[in-house]
């Protein structure tokens, strides 16, 4: 049976490990530790368990989406509603498992780095919860096009530092958080929100949202009396996918499909699809595969979607790509912009951008293949894409005012 | 194995009972032609060691003056075969050791073993990559023994005794003690873990021991100066350069009076 775990050194086949400067190893070793403990931990996982339950609000519905199958005429497709997730986003997961690990190390200030601003929402969620510091920060293209993001954080109590370098987006957030991480190690946790990163981090970050698979794979099961033939997933980082592949890795008929942000074009700087044109690399703590220049710089990025919009793949799915266990894919921005219009009218639910893409590889799909079962990970909610969507369906905005 | 320049500099300012001074410059800052002969005026400062700066999109271990100076470099197109003719040129006439100072990935788009080889054929004396742990070191390091380059290592405040051997272990030429937590940038004053991560890792090696991180002005180099066998001297160099080159020289020479023991 195909299994995926990364090795004692944190390598998933050839990517992944640790490159991190010196100063962050200890460290690394020592929250790889922490997190081994609280897995094992009864205590640590019933608290988890009882936020994810009753403040997060798990488990989320596994929704059949009649009108948007019988409308498409093939394939039965289910929406995996992480968006009904208390913040709008699978995000508060990872968050919720890392503030506890945090508390549980003694780390009183939290950093995070966010894209479309669901992880900094979330992070500035459970902070509050917490009573604990929290930074984020939030590229300045980013925090221009994710406004309603950036007050809500401001709201529940955390700072957001706006990041000003290279392409004002995730990838200069990440970096800018990893220097304050090298700075205030020792009162400070990096609650990463991305299966990204140095090793723990990727491992760490999939377990907390491996319950997405986990909840998918029983009920559909429950319901169908069989496994989907396919799973889709948009994929920035990777988080939401990795979490909902992971508990049908061994089920080998089981198709996983991920969709990178395809952007304005293939061609580099005008996308994020890492496996359209990325070679392996490292960046931020990991190898994996990353756009970059002749000259081994990470390259500019495009999407619509805040969430989507970086550089890197995280490692576990680089390994699963090269061992042919997953597929992955590219949405241009305007079939996401289209998708997400067309839920809205088929089903009443207006997705995040991000799960847009997610939506329309399976509405691409689906005519062609009927009789087949499909699960959707719908991992955002759309409120936060409002002022996007404003600006693309100029048509429906003003007009009769 | 005869002994790298870099070796023999530390034999030679040991005799001298005096500290190396090591200095800093994002190479192709402000532009690639510039370079050797910012070099050149540091080297006439007494500066005994460069470190030459590969500069990258993303890094993550430098504070915003550096970062700029990376930003320029790029702007002015330095890539890795650039740095290479810029060693070249300062070669033709120094005998300054030059040791390679980035992140990895430049280098492995590259190629490990082909950096290896036409590094030292250009003159460099050594490498050091900032996120490459010990851990992840094993390809880079092997590359570097076959070309007789140094591999210099950081160490950091926050190392276990575990990780100073390991560090210990993987360098040549010296140890690069990071004299703080945090990234590159001037201080208004000395770091208080600095005197005990030289003890410790004096207990690990018997390599010289150079500091560097937040170190900027003639009085913080003559302190470091009397516990470590080389004082690093970065941000301050490149924000010189940032404002005026004219004044690199005296700079130098105003560190360079600070390393006797």
């Amino acid at each position: 049976m195909i299994t995926s775990q990364p090795d004692s050194t944190g390598h998933f086949g050839p990517y992944g490990g640790r490159f991190v400067p010196e100063v962050l190893m200890a460290p690394l070793e020592e929250l790889e530790q922490a997190y081994r403990a609280a897995t094992a931990d009864p205590p640590f996982q019933a608290e988890l368990t009882d936020l994810l339950t009753h403040y997060a609000g798990r488990p989320t519905p596994l929704y059949y989406a009649r009108r948007l199958s019988e409308t498409l005429g093939g394939a039965k497709i289910y929406l995996k509603r992480e968006d009904l997730l208390h913040t709008g986003a699978h995000k508060i997961n990872n968050c919720l498992g890392q503030a506890l690990l945090a508390r549980r190390m003694g780390k009183k200030r939290i950093i995070a780095e966010t894209g479309a601003g669901q992880h900094g929402v979330a992070t500035a969620t459970v902070c509050a919860l917490f009573g604990l510091e929290c930074v984020v920060y939030m590229g300045e293209e980013d925090m221009r096009r994710q406004r309603l993001n950036v007050f809500r954080m401001r709201l529940l109590g955390a700072t957001v530092v706006s990041v000003s370098n290279g392409s004002r987006t995730l990838k200069d957030a990440i970096s800018e958080a990893m220097r304050d991480w090298v700075t205030n190690v020792h009162s400070t946790h990096y609650l990463l929100g991305s299966a990204l990163g140095a090793h723990p981090y990727p491992q760490m970050v999939r377990d907390f949202h491996r319950v997405i698979g986990e909840e998918t794979r029983a009920e559909v099961l429950k319901r169908e009396g069989r496994l989907p033939d396919s799973l889709f997933a948009c994929v920035g980082g990777g988080s939401n996918a990795i979490g909902m592949f992971h508990a049908f890795i061994g089920d080998e008929n089981v198709k996983l499909i991920g969709i990178e942000a395809g952007g304005r074009s293939l061609q580099l700087g005008e996308h994020a699809a890492r496996f359209a044109g990325g070679a392996p690399g490292v960046l931020h703590g990991a190898k994996s595969y990353l756009l970059q220049d002749a000259d081994g710089q990470a390259a500019l990025t495009h999407s619509v979607s805040a969430g989507l919009d970086y550089v890197l793949i995280g490692p576990e799915h680089a390994w699963l790509h090269d061992r042919g266990r997953a597929e992955y894919t590219s949405c241009s921005d305007a079939d996401a912009l289209a998708a997400a219009k067309k839920l809205a009218r088929t089903e009443g639910i207006i997705p995040a951008l991000e799960s847009a893409h997610a939506v329309h590889e399976a509405i691409r799909r689906a005519p062609t293949e009927p009789g087949k079962l499909y699960v959707v990970n719908l991992s955002g909610r759309g409120d936060k894409d409002t002022d996007i969507y404003r600006e693309n369906f100029p048509e429906l905005d003003a007009a009769g005012v | 194995m005869q002994p790298t320049r870099i070796q023999k500099l530390f034999e030679f300012v040991r005799q001298k009972n005096r500290s190396a001074l090591i200095a800093y410059v994002t190479a192709g800052d402000p532009s690639p032609d510039r370079t050797p002969e910012i070099v050149a005026s540091l080297v006439r400062g007494g500066v005994d060691l460069i470190e030459l700066g590969v500069p990258f999109s993303d890094p993550i271990a430098d504070g915003p003056v550096i970062q700029r100076a990376a930003a320029r470099a790029l702007q002015a197109g330095t890539t890795v075969p650039k740095v290479l003719d810029m060693a070249r040129a300062i070669r033709k006439n120094s005998e300054t050791p030059l040791l390679l100072f980035t992140y990895l990935n430049p280098v492995l788009r590259y190629g490990l073993d082909k950096l290896a080889r036409d590094a030292q054929a250009a003159g460099i004396d050594g490498c050091l990559l900032t996120d490459v742990s010990v851990e992840e070191a094993e390809p880079y390091v092997a590359a570097m023994r076959a070309a007789s380059l140094d591999t210099v290592f950081l160490a950091a405040p926050t190392s276990t005794d575990r990780r100073l051997k390991l560090v210990a272990q993987y360098s040549t030429g010296f140890v690069y003690l990071v004299s703080r937590t945090g990234v590159t940038g001037e201080q208004a004053a000395l770091s208080e873990s600095l005197a005990p991560l030289i003890d410790k890792m004096r207990v690990a090696t018997k390599l010289p021991l150079a500091a560097g991180f937040g170190i900027s002005t003639p009085e913080q180099a003559g302190v470091v100066a009397k516990i470590a066998d080389g004082v690093v001297v970065g941000s301050a160099i490149v924000r010189q350069i940032e404002k005026d080159p004219g004044g690199l020289e005296s700079l130098a020479r105003s560190l360079a009076e600070r390393m006797k023991k």
